[in-house]
């Protein structure tokens, strides 16, 4: 069992055996949640109490306490958690013999942080992955930023929104999950190399990472291409725009006139559908559907196009919308949200929803499982976020740590 | 140690996964960006593609240089897929997927991002490459993963990242969703996809063991979905749309300044940053964040007012030095000459043999001792035949010739 439940069985899994400390806030904690997916044993270290972000909302059952922080216990799923006061020599020196243990360690401290607490020479034979807003140096390297800092410094606002209005961020937050992913690709590859090194994430730079073709239309074409609000720049060319979000009955689908044989089968069994439910529009019964081509259409005959099959998208419902174009292989989706992904047929085939007690007290909750398939297997949810300290017996006890020493320095106030 | 470097210096040393071969075939960016990745940090990473079927980077996807169709001119593909090398096989003929077998059983990884099912009926499905190589590491990414009953529905990127429910959490509250401009869910597939191969090549080193991975493209990206899901499984809400509004930080929005299409965005997370930011604009709000978020389009209104005649990038420099967090909004052209994102060498500079100068994007991390090498834009169809099947398979020239008239390198 690559991904069994116990902590015995990590040797066999991807990454058993690879101890990571885990200092990093919700900036960068998410680059720690994925290495324990993979089988990790990743010790989330907090300062004794808890670090800030566990009170960052929204709360599980609304109520605000530390232990239910929806976006923490999202990103720290699967680790152990353990305290250490890192200002005091005490917690230095705790925390020096656990880096001998482990092969990685993540923070997002500010740069320099960690040579002002002494620790780098501390981690010479470590691997540190360091995820900042703008990375470790540099014109803004000290220049603090959140989520919507980094979006704007990187183009992907500038893309998001409607033409000539003000940019708009995605609701939930989005620059900790790519500087994450980007730190846990980085740690990996570096887990190839036999040096260890730093991994300089930034975020900034992991922010501009996610709206290709634009930067290409960039340097080749000499075009800056700007927000389009719920229109696709699709292969024409002569210039026209496609609509790609549109009203439906209980909500949006996602749906586009294309060319290429997949978009003509689409717009040929679009004509069906239409066909089947009443009248097909004289604009798309008017067609040749095996001949048709997109790239050349000019605005006024896209948009003639659309007007005809926009009243026809909002007489359906999304999940109608959705069991048609499955069945007749047409592309499109509907724009889904929360519910949706766990309604959906797809995910439950594949076993995709594992199940989260987030802690005592709390009852069960569907949590999204791995993010692939292992040979077959799908990486678990092994254990909840930790309680701040949860595991300081037990982490500290493995590094020789007894009774005696751990409540004294518990009672310091060093753990 | 004196210092963590944090600049890589010239390479000294050979990348961190030098000596690794991968063999990639697939189309688009959710399956080769994985080989880029990997080719940056010195894998030898061997494309192999066919003019036959060749990928739509390649030919429908704009732009192109000049506005000339043409594959080895195809903007995207070069740009995505630099420090690859490629090799074309005809699939369709036996004698390629021969070829094909036979240069994957000397790789490390085969990526591949068709349909669920092409390649097991070429005979280069997992079952039968890792039953003659077991230590095989085969990823397999496609929209909706190899099994389930959406398994074969047709789909791309930008409508995917709209069924995840991404699209649903942009836009300005109560109207419709804004897309995320282009095919958002397939990047975040990629990096799950080099993670997925990366982690697979750690237990190989221990064990010796090979793996099949099946990456969902829909599945990759609900993981960055997953506070959103928890809040409607815990809390029975279904997060939507909230224009700029953040849940904790008041003010936190972007703000139009002077000149065309020229904003800021800032936010205020402490009352000292909302001291500091009132002081500097002149403006009156309550002390706490929860009544800053009562007032947000009143504050919103007041700060716009301020920045609305003001230049964008002083306005910004006046907020940093103040202590308030602030950026511009970088257009997508800024960002090439943006001056953090050049000392960290974000866009290098190659030279491809039909497009000329061009940029290449660096990966998002940098490696302080083993840095990412980018020295080629993507290659031109078939650049690599020579050495690829001269060099690596032991091909003769006159067997190649052969091949070659039998159009088994088309």
């Amino acid at each position: 069992m690559p991904f069994g439940g116990a902590a015995g069985d990590w040797a066999n899994s991807l990454l058993g055996g690879c101890r990571v400390l885990d200092l990093a806030d919700l900036s960068g904690a998410v680059c720690g949640r994925i290495l324990a997916d993979l089988g990790a044993d990743v010790v989330k270290i907090e300062p004794p109490g808890g670090e800030s972000d566990r009170l960052q909302p929204p709360f599980v059952g609304d109520v605000a306490t530390s232990e239910r922080s929806i976006p923490w216990l999202a990103a720290n799923v699967n680790k152990r958690g353990i305290t250490c006061d890192l200002s005091s020599t005490d917690g230095r020196t705790l925390f020096a013999r656990l880096a001998s243990t482990a092969r990685v360690v993540i923070e997002s401290f500010p740069p320099g942080r960690l040579r002002e607490l002494g620790l780098e020479e501390v981690l010479r034979d470590t691997i540190v992955v360091s995820i900042t807003p703008y990375g470790q140096d540099g014109p803004l390297a000290h220049v603090p930023g959140s989520d919507l800092e980094v979006t704007a410094a990187s183009g992907s606002l500038w893309l998001a929104g409607e033409e000539g209005r003000a940019p708009v961020r995605t609701a939930q937050p989005q620059s900790p999950y790519w500087s994450g992913m980007y730190g846990a690709m980085g740690a990996l590859v570096a887990l190839q190399s036999p040096v260890p090194q730093r991994v300089d994430v930034s975020a900034q730079a992991a922010m501009t990472t996610v709206h290709p073709p634009a930067p290409v239309w960039w340097d080749i074409a000499n075009e800056d291409h700007g927000r389009t609000g719920p229109f696709l720049l699709g292969r024409s060319i002569v210039g026209s725009r496609f609509r790609n979000l549109w009203a439906c009955a209980d909500g949006f689908v996602s749906f586009a006139i294309q060319g290429g044989p997949i978009g003509r089968h689409t717009g040929r069994m679009l004509a069906r559908w239409m066909g089947d439910r009443g009248a097909v529009p004289p604009a798309i019964a008017a067609v040749d559907w095996d001949r048709f081509d997109n790239t050349t259409l000019t605005q006024a005959e896209v948009d003639a196009l659309e007007a005809a099959i926009a009243p026809f998208l909002r007489s359906l419902t999304k999940a109608e919308f959705f069991s048609e174009v499955v069945e007749r292989k047409m592309l499109g989706y509907p724009v889904g949200d929360a519910s949706d992904s766990l309604a959906d047929p797809q995910l439950q085939a594949r076993d995709f929803w594992r199940t989260l007690v987030p802690g005592e007290g709390l009852p069960p909750f569907p949590f999204p499982g791995g993010f692939a398939l292992f040979d077959g297997e799908r990486p678990a949810v092994r254990r909840p976020a930790p309680r701040a300290g949860q595991h300081n017996a037990e982490v500290y006890g493995g590094i020789g740590l007894d009774r005696r020493e751990l409540a004294r320095l518990e009672a310091a106030g060093t753990v | 140690m004196t210092e963590i470097a944090t600049r890589p210096s010239a390479p000294a040393r050979p990348g961190a996964l030098a000596g690794l071969r991968v063999v990639e075939m697939g189309f688009a960016a959710a399956g080769p960006l994985v080989g880029k990745y990997l080719a940056n940090f010195g894998a030898e990473v061997i494309r192999l593609e066919s003019r036959l079927a060749a990928d739509v980077f390649r030919t429908t996807y704009p732009p192109f240089k000049d506005g000339v169709v043409d594959p080895d001119r195809a903007g995207m593909f070069a740009f995505y897929n630099d420090g690859k090398r490629s090799a074309t096989l005809n699939l369709k003929h036996p004698k390629g997927v021969a070829l094909a077998r036979a240069l994957i059983g000397q790789a490390d990884v085969f990526v591949e991002s068709f349909t669920p099912g092409t390649v097991a009926r070429l005979g280069l499905g997992p079952e039968t490459l890792r039953a003659e190589h077991p230590e095989l590491i085969v990823l397999s990414s496609c929209n909706q993963g190899q099994t389930g009953p959406h398994a074969f529905h047709p789909g791309y990127g930008s409508q995917l990242s709209a069924l995840a429910g991404f699209v649903q959490l942009l836009g300005e509250p109560d109207s419709t969703p804004v897309l995320l401009y282009g095919p958002y869910i397939d990047y975040v597939a990629v990096g799950y996809g080099a993670i997925a191969v990366l982690a697979a090549l750690e237990r190989r080193r221990r064990t010796g063991m090979g793996c099949t991975i099946d990456l969902s493209q829909y599945e990759a990206g609900l993981q960055f979905l997953t506070p959103s899901i928890l809040e409607f499984a815990a809390n029975g809400r279904i997060p939507g749309r909230a224009g700029n509004a953040d849940q904790t930080a008041a003010p936190h929005g972007v703000y139009r300044c002077a000149g065309a299409d020229r904003w800021i965005a800032l936010s205020v997370w402490t009352d000292d940053e909302w001291c500091a930011l009132a002081d500097l604009m002149a403006l009156d709000g309550p002390a706490t964040a929860a009544g800053r978020r009562a007032v947000r389009p009143q504050l919103d209104a007041a700060i716009g007012a301020w920045t609305a005649g003001r230049d964008r990038d002083a306005v910004v420099a006046l907020l940093r030095g103040a202590g308030v967090r602030a950026a511009p909004v970088l257009s997508i052209s800024e960002l090439f000459s943006d001056p953090q994102l050049a000392h960290r060498g974000m866009w290098p500079t190659v030279t491809h043999p039909a497009i000329g100068a061009m940029h290449v994007m660096a990966p998002p991390f940098r490696l302080s001792a083993t840095p990412s090498l980018q020295e080629r834009a993507g290659p031109t169809v078939g650049a690599d035949n020579d050495h690829v099947f001269g060099e690596l398979l032991g091909l003769s020239l006159d067997e190649r010739r052969t091949l070659e008239r039998d159009g088994v390198f088309e």
